[in-house]
């Protein structure tokens, strides 16, 4: 089976820090990491082509340094890695993502399976890989949290607030995959050493891939930031003072009177 | 053409506003919107009159209409729905248009009577044994054709794992905008939909316009709308034939599982004890289970724990994980990245508990007690007891 597996590189947002005198972003000094979900959907693809053969590609859009991404993505098992890098692409939204994204994957071909993180963590939208199915016309399954593949059919559990639905397909089609697919696994030392000395990260430009102009980067892209800002702090609260008995004691009697407790 | 008059405050009975325009007295008056008139108003010699629109015009506009989409799940609507009824009124009485929505279903069975006592002017219907569950390919079709055929300004989803598997797929096949979890929709001075939303994990808010592309689209995250009052609506049912067959569907969806374990509902919690990376591994977590108990309350973490594997994913809380309004949010040992604190904020009453006296959680809390939180919750626990 042959597997493209979309990933993208993110700003770690769990580091992300708020300069306390300008309000605004810090954005020196935030490591960046492989979207975590697109790495359950890299460690998912792998077992998938060791069961089926076939071959793993990865693919990212981004700038030159989402190379390291990919070199993860081969370091924990991809056979090859793409980069699709053009100043073309940049301020691209996730419909004309979608577009840049659909067109290398067009342009790659010969797949079964396109396997996408459930949503990245610094957009958190879960968009793109839908608006790639449909611009593909391949079917999709979102919110993956179990593949079973089996010839050329593909069975998935989605994952719904209240349980799971379990949805057939014949390939190719989409799935977008979640933490709860397998165990997140760390290169190995050989698997480091291939990905830097052996296997080589492909860029590709707008042009090579045959993206339509009018369908990438900031200006095509239909939707616009008009601003953005950090959002307004609740009123500062109290701090309560004293011994840990008399704060407690405080809360106690503030959940009292709010009614919280007094069925005990 | 702006309606102004001279404003109280002004001390003179007529206003000279570059020799083309003279304005005298207390009636309103239809004048252009030159330069100087903008000057007068700024400096607050002149009054405009606020053109109340709905008044004006008894009749709403027809076409160009606010429309929600009605989830429902065994025939019964998402509450998010509901929720996004509300705004969508708000947006539409701004706009001027009709709010409505669109029911895809096996049989009616009074949802849309449901749906017009949630302010919708008017349901369209679409039933067919095919729509008894959703299906990505069906819904799509349905809807996309509805969309082009009716062309609304608006299209709101809630932001489902259903609203956010079909939303994009709309949007890519009738080439529009759409953004994501939006937390808050105005309609700006030229009539478009303003979208706000969290991005980089909730550190800062975005403000989204699709100008150009129609309909504008979004999908509201459960939670975030207040959902009104239902009261006895006027709405209309207008039937529609779904354009859609057996061999549209693309995948077939084999059983629909409800899980028999407990669900975490944080959303309809009224109490939350949540813990963070502060409780030190998985043992101290058990802290928080305990007063949790004690509390009749579900149990929240932060993303650090759930990353770390100390419970289960579908207890985070903030922007990847769970956005909550409970009336007491206890949060124990959790600093409160800003993602963190954009699930919770809007909690009734916050109570924080964390050594560092610094740590940001204090910044939304009603109460803080700076405290080794091993020293603090056993007391608590204890106070509780009594």
């Amino acid at each position: 089976m042959n597997i493209i597996v979309c990933i993208k590189q993110v700003p770690d947002t769990n580091e992300v820090k708020i300069d306390p005198k300008t309000g605004t972003l810090k954005r020196e000094g935030i490591p960046t990491i492989m979207n975590p979900d697109d790495k359950h959907a890299l460690i998912e693809a792998v077992k998938i082509r060791n069961k089926t053969k076939g071959k793993v590609t990865v693919l990212s859009m981004g700038p030159p340094q989402a190379e390291e991404a990919l070199r993860e993505a081969l370091a924990l098992g991809a056979d090859e890695a793409i980069l699709l890098c053009d100043r073309a692409f940049a301020g691209s939204d996730t419909w004309a993502t979608a577009n840049a994204i659909g067109a290398a994957i067009k342009a790659i071909g010969n797949y079964d399976l396109l396997l996408f993180g459930r949503q990245a963590i610094d957009g958190d939208t879960a968009q793109v890989g839908p608006q790639t199915a449909e611009l593909l016309n391949v079917p999709q399954i979102t919110y993956a949290q179990k593949i079973e593949v089996d010839g050329k059919k593909i069975k998935v559990e989605r994952q719904m607030e209240e349980g799971y639905e379990v949805i057939e397909s014949n390939v190719p089609c989409l799935i977008t995959c979640m933490s709860e697919l397998n165990e997140t696994e760390y290169p190995s030392l050989n698997g480091i050493q291939e990905a830097y000395r052996e296997k080589e990260v492909k860029v590709l430009s707008a042009e090579d891939v045959k993206a339509d102009k009018s369908k990438i980067g900031l200006l095509s892209s239909p939707t616009s930031v008009k601003k953005s800002f950090t959002p307004p702090a609740k009123g500062q609260g109290q701090i309560l003072k004293g011994s840990t008995k008399e704060v407690v004691g405080k809360i106690v009697s503030v959940l009292k009177e709010k009614e919280l407790v007094g069925a005990f | 053409m702006v309606k102004v008059k001279i404003a109280i405050n002004c001390p003179e009975t007529q206003l000279n506003l570059g020799g083309i325009v003279l304005i005298k007295g207390n009636d309103f008056e239809d004048i252009p919107h030159i330069p100087e008139v903008q000057q007068a108003i700024d400096n607050g010699y002149l009054d405009v009159l606020k053109e109340e629109k709905k008044k004006e015009k008894k009749e709403k506009l027809e076409g160009e209409e606010v429309l929600v989409f009605a989830e429902q799940r065994n025939n019964k609507i998402a509450r998010v729905v509901l929720e996004l009824l509300g705004k969508a009124k708000e947006l539409a009485d701004k706009l001027n248009v009709k709010t409505v929505a669109i029911l895809l279903t096996d049989k009616d069975n009074d949802l849309s009577k449901e749906l017009i006592s949630y302010g919708t002017d008017k349901v369209y219907l679409a039933e067919s044994d095919l729509l008894k569950n959703y299906q990505t390919d069906l819904y799509t079709k349905v809807i996309a054709d509805h969309i082009k055929e009716t062309k609304p300004q608006v299209v709101l989803y809630g932001a489902t794992h259903i609203g956010r598997d079909l939303a994009p797929r709309i949007a890519q096949r009738i080439n529009t905008g759409l953004t994501a979890d939006c937390t808050g929709l105005d309609i700006t001075e030229d009539n478009l939909l303003l979208q706000t939303r969290p991005a980089f994990g909730g550190n800062i808010m975005a403000q989204i316009m699709c100008k150009k592309h129609r309909p504008q689209m979004s999908t509201v995250r459960p939670g975030v709308m207040k959902m009104e009052e239902p009261s006895e609506g006027k709405g209309e049912v207008v039937k529609i034939t779904p354009d859609i067959s057996e061999k549209d569907q693309l995948v077939k969806v084999l059983e629909i599982i409800k899980e028999t374990k407990k669900k975490v509902n944080l959303e309809e919690a009224e109490i939350i004890v949540s813990g963070g990376r502060g409780l030190g591994n998985k043992e101290g977590f058990k802290l928080i289970e305990e007063l949790a108990k004690l509390l009749k309350a579900e149990i929240g973490a932060s993303r650090a724990v759930v990353d770390a594997g100390w419970v289960p994913k579908d207890h985070q809380v903030g922007q990847t994980g769970k956005t909550v309004r409970p009336k007491l949010y206890l949060a124990i040992g959790i600093s409160g990245a800003i993602q963190h604190k954009a699930g919770m904020q809007t909690s009734d009453l916050i109570i924080a508990i964390n050594k560092d006296s610094n740590a940001p959680i204090f910044e939304v809390a009603d109460y803080g007690i700076v405290d080794d939180l091993f020293k603090v919750v056993p007391e608590l626990i204890e106070g509780l007891k009594q």
